[in-house]
């Protein structure tokens, strides 16, 4: 893969520059290792997306705003610290279920569902819900001692439903499951017992066929395709099939930057969005998608690692939440993309084209840094 | 209740944190693990299945559409049918240029003008390799204009393709209805899937309701295309299954015979089979040319046809809404009976005008002179009015309407295509809703008095006048009107036929009561003083029938209706009921021709050739 531009800050260096650009590194609050992984991540991006919109700058620049705008709201989520930010926390909870409720009246409708909310800028509420669920569930956990009471445990099932329920039915499958996924993070961390856990894995087994009766058409195809895709070719199917065409065919070396047929000739739907892993598959690889999964595997273990030395409870499960819940994003879209899972819209994060969830990936590792960063002012 | 005893235990808790810390690490480590096996299995393992897929030759599946399934009449005629043609078809990435091409399009001739906004919409609408019809059914002169410039228009080909023809044109339009190309709106309702390959879709009447049965299952091929799409072999094929056949309950023989008459004039006939509600004749005059509205008509042929001051493409016999004039007389004749109010011997007087109690007001007798002494015979053989006016009065609305509504007025019958109108039975309480100066709130007795004659803000369809003659030719026994008969498998000939759906029958069981209006019915056509004996008298077999002409406008206290002076669109709309034979009717009849003045000079004609030409082959 090609080299991050940022690395430059990781070679041998005499001391004295390393003591430099850790100070500045350390002045801005931000911290190293995420920024190599991340802007590794981002480079990949900006190839995948170059080549899968079909060569086209504007649509690129485009992006490299967006890149910028997320990039802003990392610097500005790490200079606050995490005492401020647990204050806020509820805060941030109240308005995106304020925001969903609009979204559910007055939403605009994009490819049929109703995800959009139009204030000048237009943008999904349900992104800002991806952070306010687990900064509010780190806030309630932390307060009491842990593992959490059941009373607690039942403030939290009533704190993720919530949300969840409504980007469920606008309707968005996707991004709820994620939401759900970290409310579960979450309270792993917290520590809640094996015995509550083998609970809910039975419960979630035996709510499956409820499940079943309120999915939607569409929804239910996705799964019975997963099962066969070839029984559906020209629907369901049809974007597993080409997927796999494409990852498959790009073999250990992939056919090169620009080279993917199926890409390039258009046989791959929804290319620079929820199915550029297939783009990155057909033209890097195997040794390139191995790549920026390390990079992934980088971002996440360093998050893991600042979780693991954070110096308080809130800190602690916030980081822990992020890190996970972040890997989680990684593994949805790529396990579906490879026809492991049904075909549920979720992004590549900080790979696919589109803004609001690239702002709130960076500024999720904005309060990462943050943790990181403040650690020493907390702690003594 | 141990949260007293619970503090918070820091060393404690960050013990617990780092375990399940760890737990993660191995979780993620794990799915890592998998997504990189996945990867392997799929770019190393199964690198050659997927590489010769991909790459040198492409495989695209093609949805292979359905035969759609003919329409046939009760005898096996058929009245849809599929026929290849021509169209022009283009896919939309291969096309260099998209709006020079369409441009020069128009230049040529094959394409109107008016139609670009709607293609580019479908264009939008499609995965760029798939194909858009540009021009469906084309005429040999636009199959030659455009061989020759082939060459000037990548990505357009010109495919053949079964296309819809209807043999029997506009007699059968308003029964079939007609199919047309997908729109935008018809996207949101179909199965993408099973309609990826299908171009059209039934757009009214049995195409649009029985769609479902009519289409049949898509099948697909896997075809291997070169690098500009052209299809260069087939790997894989599963066949589509044609759509099932529609048998209609139409008897062709009855619905020409009802097209024929009603040629050049605006109106509808309706036949039903008072046995089982089979409806054996659905005329609507005037018609479409289904056919061309299949082939494609430009917008501007649309618009015009749309805007047409005749409306051809109003299907009268289904929406159309009209007074029932006298046609309505022997159900309240029948009411009367059922309520107690007359006997079939009571005599009323009539000396050419009725009047209510302490009012002048003269509400007239079609004949000026009167009809003298009449019983309840002569009141429907002579159509006096106002014998009727007597006995609305003394029935009260409120009794009138709902007995008519015993006989399916004033609802839809629920017939087997859709788009169906209510017609309207009124009632003081309707009035209330229905109005909103006070004063036109109240129910006058007048009102009451000319609904006895199907005057005033009574409706009804011709479905519905068909339906009340089956009715009555039943003697209240009532059917569901219905135009599928039975679907048939084409693969195998299995035939599942539809049953009859009974609905509530009138409540009167006394056959006498009956017998009476019948007997009336029967005089109309062929007793000495009948309106419409100059119709019946010729009969081969014993009919019964009754005429009705509803006013379109109302003309003064002392003026005088005198056609020739009366605006062709404002003259009385001319009704007949019928059916036949007297003894097990086996056909009845309601039609309407608006303007048409007479409904026994007018309308009884077409309703007795309608008669014969199904009772003709077993007569």
């Amino acid at each position: 893969m090609n080299t991050p531009q940022l690395n430059i800050s990781l070679g041998p260096r005499s001391r004295v520059e390393q003591g430099l650009l850790a100070r500045v590194l350390r002045f801005m609050h931000l911290d190293g290792w995420l920024l190599v992984g991340i802007g590794g991540v981002l480079v990949v991006s900006l190839l995948a997306l170059y080549s899968a919109e079909g060569q086209q700058l504007n649509e690129l620049l485009d992006q490299v705003v967006r890149m910028l705008i997320a990039f802003g709201a990392l610097l500005f989520m790490a200079q606050v610290s995490p005492s401020w930010l647990r204050r806020g926390s509820p805060l941030v909870y109240g308005l995106g279920l304020v925001l969903l409720t609009l979204v559910l009246v007055t939403g605009d409708i994009g490819k049929g569902a109703q995800r959009w909310l139009d204030i000048g800028i237009r943008f999904q509420p349900s992104e800002i819900m991806k952070l306010g669920v687990p900064l509010t569930l780190c806030w309630l956990l932390h307060e009491r001692p842990l593992p959490p009471s059941f009373g607690v445990l039942l403030l939290v099932i009533v704190v993720v439903f919530l949300p969840t329920g409504m980007i469920a039915v606008q309707p968005d499958l996707g991004t709820a499951i994620l939401i759900l996924l970290s409310g579960a993070v979450a309270i792993f961390l917290a520590g809640i017992g094996w015995r509550y856990i083998l609970a809910i894995i039975s419960l979630t087994g035996a709510a499956m066929p409820l499940l079943w009766i309120f999915m939607h058409d569409y929804q239910r195809k996705r799964i019975l395709t997963l099962l066969d895709p070839s029984s559906d070719p020209l629907g369901a199917g049809y974007h597993i099939i080409q997927s796999k065409i494409a990852i498959g065919s790009g073999g250990v070396f992939g056919k090169g930057w620009l080279n993917g047929t199926q890409g390039q000739l258009e046989f791959l739907p929804e290319r620079h969005t929820d199915f550029i892993f297939a783009v990155i598959g057909e033209e890097f690889g195997l040794l390139g998608s191995t790549a920026l999964l390390l990079l992934y595997l980088l971002i996440v273990g360093r998050g893991l690692y600042i979780a693991a030395s954070a110096p308080d409870t809130y800190s602690r499960l916030l980081a822990g939440t992020l890190s996970i819940t972040f890997f989680f994003y990684v593994f949805v879209n790529t396990a579906m993309v490879m026809g492991l899972i049904p075909v549920v819209g979720v992004p590549l994060p900080l790979v696919s084209a589109g803004g609001t969830s690239m702002v709130t990936l960076m500024a999720g590792f904005g309060i990462l840094m943050s943790i990181q960063t403040h650690r020493k002012l907390v702690a003594r | 209740m141990a949260r007293a005893l619970r503090i918070k235990d820091h060393w404690r808790e960050q013990q617990l944190f780092t375990g399940r810390l760890l737990v993660s690490a191995v979780l993620v480590l794990a799915l890592m693990g998998l997504v990189i096996g996945r990867l392997v299995q799929l770019q190393v393992g199964q690198y050659e299945y997927f590489s010769a897929q991909s790459s040198g030759n492409r495989i695209r599946v093609q949805p292979i559409p359905p035969i759609r399934g003919l329409i046939l009449d009760r005898n096996e005629k058929v009245l849809a049918e599929n026929t290849p043609g021509y169209q022009l078809e283009m896919t939309p990435e291969q096309v260099p240029d998209m709006a020079d091409t369409l441009r020069r399009l128009v230049t040529s001739g094959i394409l109107d003008a008016a139609d670009i906004p709607e293609l580019k919409e479908t264009i939008g609408s499609r995965r760029s390799f798939d194909t858009v019809v540009v021009a469906e059914r084309l005429t040999d002169e636009e199959l030659a204009v455009f061989a020759v410039r082939r060459p000037n228009f990548p990505g357009l080909e010109i495919r053949a393709r079964l296309g819809r023809s209807y043999p029997f044109g506009g007699a059968t339009a308003h029964v079939l209805g007609y199919v047309g190309g997908i729109s935008a709106d018809d996207k949101k309702t179909l199965d993408a899937v099973e309609y990826a390959g299908t171009t059209h879709v039934g757009k009214i009447s049995v195409e649009r309701s029985f769609e479902a049965s009519l289409h049949g299952t898509s099948g697909h091929e896997d075809v291997v295309v070169n690098v500009h799409g052209r299809k260069m072999q087939v790997l894989d094929r599963v066949r589509s299954l044609p759509g099932r056949d529609v048998i209609l309950t139409i008897d062709m023989a009855a619905q020409l015979a009802g097209f024929r008459a009603l040629e050049g004039k605006r109106g509808a006939a309706v036949a039903i089979d008072p046995r089982n509600g089979e409806v054996l004749a659905f005329v609507s005059t005037p018609a479409y040319d289904p056919n061309a509205l299949s082939a494609g008509l430009s917008r501007r042929a649309y618009l015009a046809l749309q805007e047409d001051i005749d409306r051809p493409l109003f299907n009268r016999a289904l929406r159309g809404q009209y007074p029932p004039g006298s046609t309505i007389k022997p159900i309240v004749a029948l009411a009367a009976l059922h309520y107690g109010v007359t006997t079939p011997g009571r005599r009323v007087g009539c000396r050419g005008f009725f009047t209510l109690p302490g009012s002048s007001h003269r509400y007239r007798d079609w004949r000026p002179a009167g009809h003298g002494s009449v019983d309840l015979y002569n009141a429907i053989e002579q159509s006096c009015d106002v014998y009727f006016y007597s006995m609305a009065r003394e029935l009260g609305i409120e009794r009138m309407g709902s007995f008519m509504e015993t006989f399916g007025l004033g609802a839809v019958t629920g017939i087997d295509i859709g788009g169906e109108q209510p017609g309207l039975v009124p009632s003081p309480a309707w009035k209330k809703k229905a109005f909103r100066q006070p004063g036109a709130r109240v129910w006058f007795p007048g009102e009451t008095v000319i609904a006895g004659i199907g005057q005033g803000f009574l409706l009804v369809t011709p479905l519905q006048l068909a339906h009340v003659a089956a009715t009555t030719a039943a003697r209240g026994q009532r059917f569901k009107p219905m135009l599928v008969k039975a679907l048939r498998n084409p693969a195998n000939g299995t035939i599942e036929y539809e049953a009859p759906t009974p609905l509530p029958p009138v409540p009167e069981q006394d056959s006498a009561w009956w017998d009476a209006i019948i007997e009336g019915m029967h005089g109309v056509m062929q007793g000495p003083r009948g309106t419409a004996r100059g119709v019946g008298l010729s009969a081969a077999y014993p009919m019964a029938g009754k005429s009705g002409t509803a006013q379109v406008f109302s003309i003064g206290q002392k003026e005088k209706y005198i056609a020739k002076d009366v605006a062709e669109r404002r003259r009385d709309h001319a009704l007949f009921i019928a059916f036949a034979p007297i003894v097990e009717p086996r056909i009845a009849v309601g039609v309407i021709i608006e303007n048409g003045e007479s409904g026994s000079k007018a309308a009884a004609p077409i309703a007795r050739a309608v008669i014969d030409a199904y009772l003709k082959p077993t007569t």
